[in-house]
């Protein structure tokens, strides 16, 4: 009697599956390093490690490129179906995702190089905050993305409006700063945009929960959530 | 608001089989299948070899009687009429309305224009021969082989390339204007460019007729399907919309089966 196994009948099938799913591992540790030396770099206010934050972002638009021609080779060879098809084109999404959030982080070590030729500012202690929580949150929905964990994916995305809140009140804080010391204002603008490319991790991070969601039980999560975020409403400076 | 009519779901399928078993003597071939079929929808059956899509095909049109060691229990209706027990419909009747294309295109040895004219005449369904003319016409034409045949009506149908032959079988089998057409895997025999005009003539043939359709190609089923039933082992394992089987399959055994990880 036939049996239903993980394992295709054509083994070159799943060697292509396996390598589509080591790139995104590969790419995933990569992106969650780089937000975390980030973070750090800001933190400890360290040139050196923001410098190699900047230098390893083309490694994973490297990755992103073969994932993407990977994809389009599974897509066209083998046309896949059911949870193969599903993870195809979430492989191809959830790259995507990665790759934005490895240029945030970029982004943040860049501009933090800019900070550190300037005296620190309060609300950075807020920013890190921030930072680590959105780097913890990434860290477990790639586990959960990896592993096809729904469940865990679902506790993630449900944490977003905390970052949302951090980035709310953060924004209230270093408008206040400035306000009362306009010799900040040029440090407090680019803690700002650091703020911004940060919450914006956490959005991805938001995607990459919902196509975990997708890929496990084949529905979608298409109910809004609320966004509380209350910062667009005060003149934020968008980026 | 005005009260909706009272729907009965059997009045909205073409053809409904209730607990339908097989027996090829007494090997169970078929193990009790409850399924509908749509008007105007094509209903692909995919299963592994041996699993009893062919032998289900037959049960909606007595082709089994044809077997002798086969015998078929339960019930199958076409609209309201009966196939089966004491007020079943007579099966020449039958076949007129459920009509049936096979794996190997099978022309009779006789002209392109006596293959399709074949039923018409037999069932009494022209008026005179100007009306016969214009009922092969149509069919040629709606089979979508009318252009590439229409100078050699006289021509063997045995003559014609295989693509063209089976489209030849499609013309025969709708010039009797048949209500079903049951297809069993007809394009296995075919290139790939004889099976997309079969499969784009499968897609016509929807806007009048009710199509059932084995075929072993998954893609194929997706294509040209919007229902599609998977079989196993002479069950009935699950029957959903065509594209929530292809991204989202309820059963783990099916998703196996369109995956390739069934070993
Ligand atoms: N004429 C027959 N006499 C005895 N057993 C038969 C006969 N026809 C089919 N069977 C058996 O019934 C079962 C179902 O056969 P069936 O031909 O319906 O399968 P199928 O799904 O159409 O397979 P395939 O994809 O290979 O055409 C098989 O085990 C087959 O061996
Ligand atoms: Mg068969």
């Amino acid at each position: 009697m036939p049996t239903i196994g993980d394992q295709h009948i054509v083994k070159s099938y799943d060697e292509e599956l396996k390598r589509l799913h080591d790139s995104l591992a590969r790419m995933a540790g990569l992106a969650e390093a780089q937000l975390h030396k980030s973070v750090e770099a800001l933190e400890k206010r360290d040139s050196d490690l923001a410098g190699q934050v900047m230098n390893a972002d083309h490694e994973i638009d490297e990755i992103e490129h073969f994932i993407n021609e990977q994809t389009v080779r599974v897509l066209a060879l083998r046309a896949p179906v059911a949870d193969d098809l599903r993870q195809v084109i979430s492989a191809l999404k959830v790259a995507g995702d990665i790759e934005r959030i490895a240029d945030h982080a970029a982004n943040a070590a860049k501009r933090s190089l800019v900070l550190n030729q300037m005296p620190p500012v309060a609300p950075m202690r807020s920013l890190v905050r921030m930072g680590k929580l959105v780097a913890e949150l990434l860290g477990e929905v790639l586990n959960a993305y990896l592993t096809h964990d729904a469940e865990r994916a679902l506790a993630v995305r449900s944490r977003d409006q905390e970052v949302d809140d951090l980035y709310s009140s953060l924004f209230r804080e270093i408008l206040t700063y400035m306000m009362e010391d306009a010799r900040t204002i040029t440090s407090c603008s680019h803690l700002m945009f650091i703020a911004k490319n940060i919450e914006r991790v956490g959005d991805h991070a938001t995607n990459i929960a919902e196509q975990t969601y997708f890929v496990a039980t084949g529905r979608s999560l298409n109910d809004q959530r609320p966004k509380r975020d209350t910062s667009s409403f005060e003149g934020a400076v968008q980026e | 608001m005005p009260e909706a009519p009272t729907q009965n779901v059997a009045a909205e399928s073409k053809m409904c089989a209730r607990d339908v078993k097989v027996h090829y003597g007494e090997k169970l071939a078929l193990k009790g299948v409850n399924l509908d079929f749509r008007p105007n929808e094509v209903t692909a059956l995919i299963g592994p070899s041996g699993c009893g899509k062919s032998t289900f095909l037959r049960c909606l049109n007595r082709m089994n009687d044809t077997i002798g060691v086969a015998s078929v229990t339960g019930q199958v209706t076409l609209d309201n009429d009966e196939l089966y027990g004491a007020n079943a419909l007579d099966p020449v009747l039958l076949r007129m309305r459920v009509g049936m294309v096979f794996q190997k295109p099978n022309p009779f040895p006789k002209s392109i224009y006596d293959n399709v004219a074949f039923g018409p005449r037999i069932h009494g369904l022209y008026r005179d021969n100007d009306h016969l003319d214009q009922i092969v016409e149509t069919a040629l034409e709606k089979a979508g082989l009318w252009h590439e045949v229409k100078d050699r009506l006289y021509e063997k149908g045995t003559g014609i390339s295989g693509g063209q032959q089976q489209r030849l079988c499609i013309a025969r089998a709708i010039a009797v204007s048949p209500e079903v057409i049951l297809m069993d895997e007809p394009c296995s025999a075919l290139d790939p460019i004889a099976t997309a005009k079969v499969e784009e003539l499968i897609d016509e043939l929807r806007e009048n007729f009710t199509i059932v359709i084995v075929t072993h190609s998954m893609q194929q089923a997706a294509r040209v399907s919007q229902r599609t039933a998977f079989f196993h082992l002479g069950d009935l394992v699950e029957v959903g919309d065509t594209e929530q089987i292809f991204t989202a399959p309820a059963q783990q055994l099916t998703q196996g089966y369109i995956t390739g990880r069934f070993g």
